[in-house]
């Protein structure tokens, strides 16, 4: 559940909490963020136990490395789906090194690809979630309700012209997860701006 | 190649993956709105929301109307899907006219791009944009990118977390690297109970916030219930969790209301009287706020001697305790509410339940003496026992034991709460599953009922029973 009131003072609060070494600030870290990572998580893995695992791992390396966390860099959240992103990509890309040295078949292309396509999957999904939720919900209408745009606009109460302006933006986010980013690193689509 | 005419081609190619779906989709479109329009339904979508693609074959066909032609695909959608060339105008003559040609301008037709891509425009918009895309290069590129983007929504899959994770990763973290600032060890129940339900609330929509909840508690020994609504239980918990907060110097969450009395039953009533519409979802926030605090407060505060009492009205609590006792009472109406919405619910942790039954164990001396005195539980027998034992001396006890994960054994002395459990003075033994003794003390099940193994002093135990199921309240 995102929380709107929030942003950079729950941040900036939490980041100074865990530094003191405050269990319960751990506790409210895991409460608003669990379900962000694991569905993250397994969205590049495809699997219940290994998203388990890089839970564990980024609540870990937030609680051991708060430090690592600049509040003035965005928001904690596109911070923690950042990392949670990296953990699991890699996670990805050794297991499937690992399969691949094993079997002897395949390609480090197919190898790419897949990675890529988890790696951008992930992402969308993290923007869609991220979305101002009007934007959500007029794709929601749009796509899953297969209203059209007029329907679409009396739905949500605003008129046609808005309507097409928030399904184009609303599209226009969710394609920048295709941007894959030159530093492996540092994969875009988290940033501040959505 | 400019680029109007490399958008074309690379829809084309993708007709053989998901794309396919899509723009047959688009192409059915116009004539879905039309069934749709006349049956004065939306009722032309599959269980999965979606057309099925091929709708005509599978939807009520609707009344021939004689101002309309006869249904001839639209010349777009015949030659994309068939690649045949166009037939000439003069062979359609006059049945199937194309939607009159829509001039737009160049803004208007960009603002459709996204309704476009979502095939969500009207068949004379659709066109006019994909004719724009022909001449467009800037048009077409974006078009490009929102089908693509298209490609990437999907219906969110609601994974529900194992709330077992919860305690898994924190305890990991806690190992690599000690809190600094714990949360104590009696309050971590609490915390646990309170974000198991938190993740039950998660998906509910109106119906559940609305479902009706019976809450059963025991008065006088006889069973009692109140009806609320899943909003109301939280509410519930938000006014009793608010005696605890208001002790340890929190904001009262029952803002300006006013209690006659300060008491669980008391506070709920009033706070339930004072809302003009029955509580909704928007408690939710609140109540869990509230949660947080109490944990990250007790925290800072509660660690030393657990001096701290919080009064409940008719009795008061050690701090430690009352963070229990809120625990368990969390834990029973995160059940009413699962119960009421027939999700299915899990006992505490083994860990926590031990914690929430040694609590009830701890509290029966006391409820069995004042039972006593208001005539509702036996004398103490006659014989050597008959005077009350001086406190810290060893006295007639029960042994209660509880089976399962987060059992053990206590032996409640049954003539004093400051008697000390004697097993050489054990009179009666009980046996009781663990959810089931916790089933018992929140007056879900009555002490007749209570599925308990019973060897010995047939009255002692009754007392027991009848004084665990007296625990209970609102």
């Amino acid at each position: 559940m995102a929380k709107k009131d929030a942003p950079p003072r729950w941040d900036r609060k939490m980041q100074q909490r865990l530094a003191r070494g405050e269990a319960a600030a751990l506790g409210e870290l895991y409460d608003r963020f669990a379900s962000l990572v694991h569905g993250l998580a397994h969205t590049v893995l495809g699997d219940e136990r290994a998203a388990d695992r890089i839970t564990r791992d980024v609540f870990a390396h937030v609680w051991e490395h708060p430090d690592t966390y600049d509040p003035r860099q965005g928001p904690l959240r596109s911070w923690v789906a950042t990392l949670t992103h990296r953990l699991a990509v890699q996670r990805l890309r050794d297991t499937e090194t690992a399969a691949l040295v094993r079997a002897g078949q395949g390609s480090t292309e197919e190898l790419e690809r897949k990675v890529r396509h988890a790696s951008v999957a992930a992402r969308a999904d993290y923007i869609v979630q991220s979305m101002p939720v009007p934007l959500r919900a007029a794709l929601e209408l749009a796509y899953f309700q297969r209203r059209d745009y007029r329907q679409t606009a009396t739905d949500l109460g605003v008129t046609e012209d808005e309507a097409r302006r928030r399904l184009r933006l609303g599209l226009q986010l969710l394609s920048t997860a295709h941007d894959a980013g030159a530093a492996p690193g540092a994969p875009p689509g988290y940033g501040g701006a959505v | 190649m400019n680029e109007a005419e490399r958008f074309p081609d690379k829809d084309h190619d993708q007709n053989k993956h998901d794309q396919h779906e899509r723009d047959q989709h688009e192409h059915d479109r116009p004539k879905h709105a039309q069934d749709k329009e006349k049956n004065g339904s939306g009722e032309t979508r599959g269980a999965d929301g979606m057309s099925s693609g091929n709708g005509d074959d599978q939807h009520p066909t609707p009344e021939p109307s004689p101002d309309q032609p006869p249904r001839i695909p639209l010349p777009r959608a015949s030659v994309e899907d068939t690649g045949r060339p166009l037939p000439a105008l003069e062979d359609l003559g006059d049945l199937a006219p194309r939607p009159a040609p829509l001039v737009l301008e160049h803004r208007v037709l960009k603002s459709l791009l996204g309704a476009w891509a979502l095939a969500a425009c009207a068949p004379e918009e659709t066109a006019a944009v994909e004719e724009h895309l022909g001449d467009c290069g800037s048009c077409a590129d974006e078009a490009r990118r929102l089908r693509e983007a298209v490609g990437l929504l999907h219906p969110a899959e609601t994974l529900d977390l194992d709330p077992a994770l919860r305690a898994r990763v924190l305890e990991g973290c806690l190992e690599r690297r000690p809190p600094r600032i714990p949360v104590p060890e009696w309050a971590t129940p609490y915390d646990a109970e309170a974000a198991r339900l938190d993740a039950l609330l998660q998906d509910f929509g109106d119906a559940e916030w609305h479902a009706p909840v019976r809450l059963r508690w025991f008065r006088g020994d006889e069973p009692t219930s109140r009806r609320t609504t899943v909003a109301g239980v939280i509410a519930h918990l938000l006014t009793v969790d608010g005696l605890v907060a208001i002790a340890l110097g929190l904001e009262d969450p029952m803002g300006e209301v006013a209690a006659d009395r300060p008491t669980p039953s008391a506070r709920t009533e009033a706070y339930w009287r004072a809302s003009h519409f029955p509580p909704t979802r928007a408690v939710r926030a609140p109540w869990r706020e509230q949660t947080h605090d109490l944990v990250r407060t007790v925290s800072f505060t509660g660690g030393g001697t657990g001096e701290l009492s919080v009064p409940y009205g008719d009795f008061e609590l050690p701090l430690r305790d009352a963070m229990l006792d809120r625990a368990f009472e969390c834990w029973v109406h995160a059940e009413d509410i699962a119960e009421a919405v027939d999700y299915p619910y899990e006992a505490p942790s083994g860990r926590d339940l031990h914690h929430m039954v040694d609590l009830a164990a701890r509290m029966l001396p006391t409820v069995l003496a004042a039972r006593r005195r208001a005539g509702l539980a036996a004398a103490p027998p006659p014989g050597p026992h008959r005077r009350l034992v001086p406190a810290g001396a060893p006295g007639r006890s029960l042994r209660l034991e509880i089976e399962g994960s987060g059992g053990g054994e206590w032996l409640i002395p049954l003539d004093s709460p400051a008697a000390v459990g004697s097993a050489e003075h054990e009179v009666a033994h009980v046996a009781l599953d663990g959810a089931e003794f916790c089933r018992l003390a929140a007056g879900h099940v009555s002490p007749a009922e209570a599925a308990a193994g019973q060897v010995g002093d047939r009255e002692a135990i009754r007392d027991v029973l009848f004084a665990a199921a007296s625990l209970s309240r609102m």
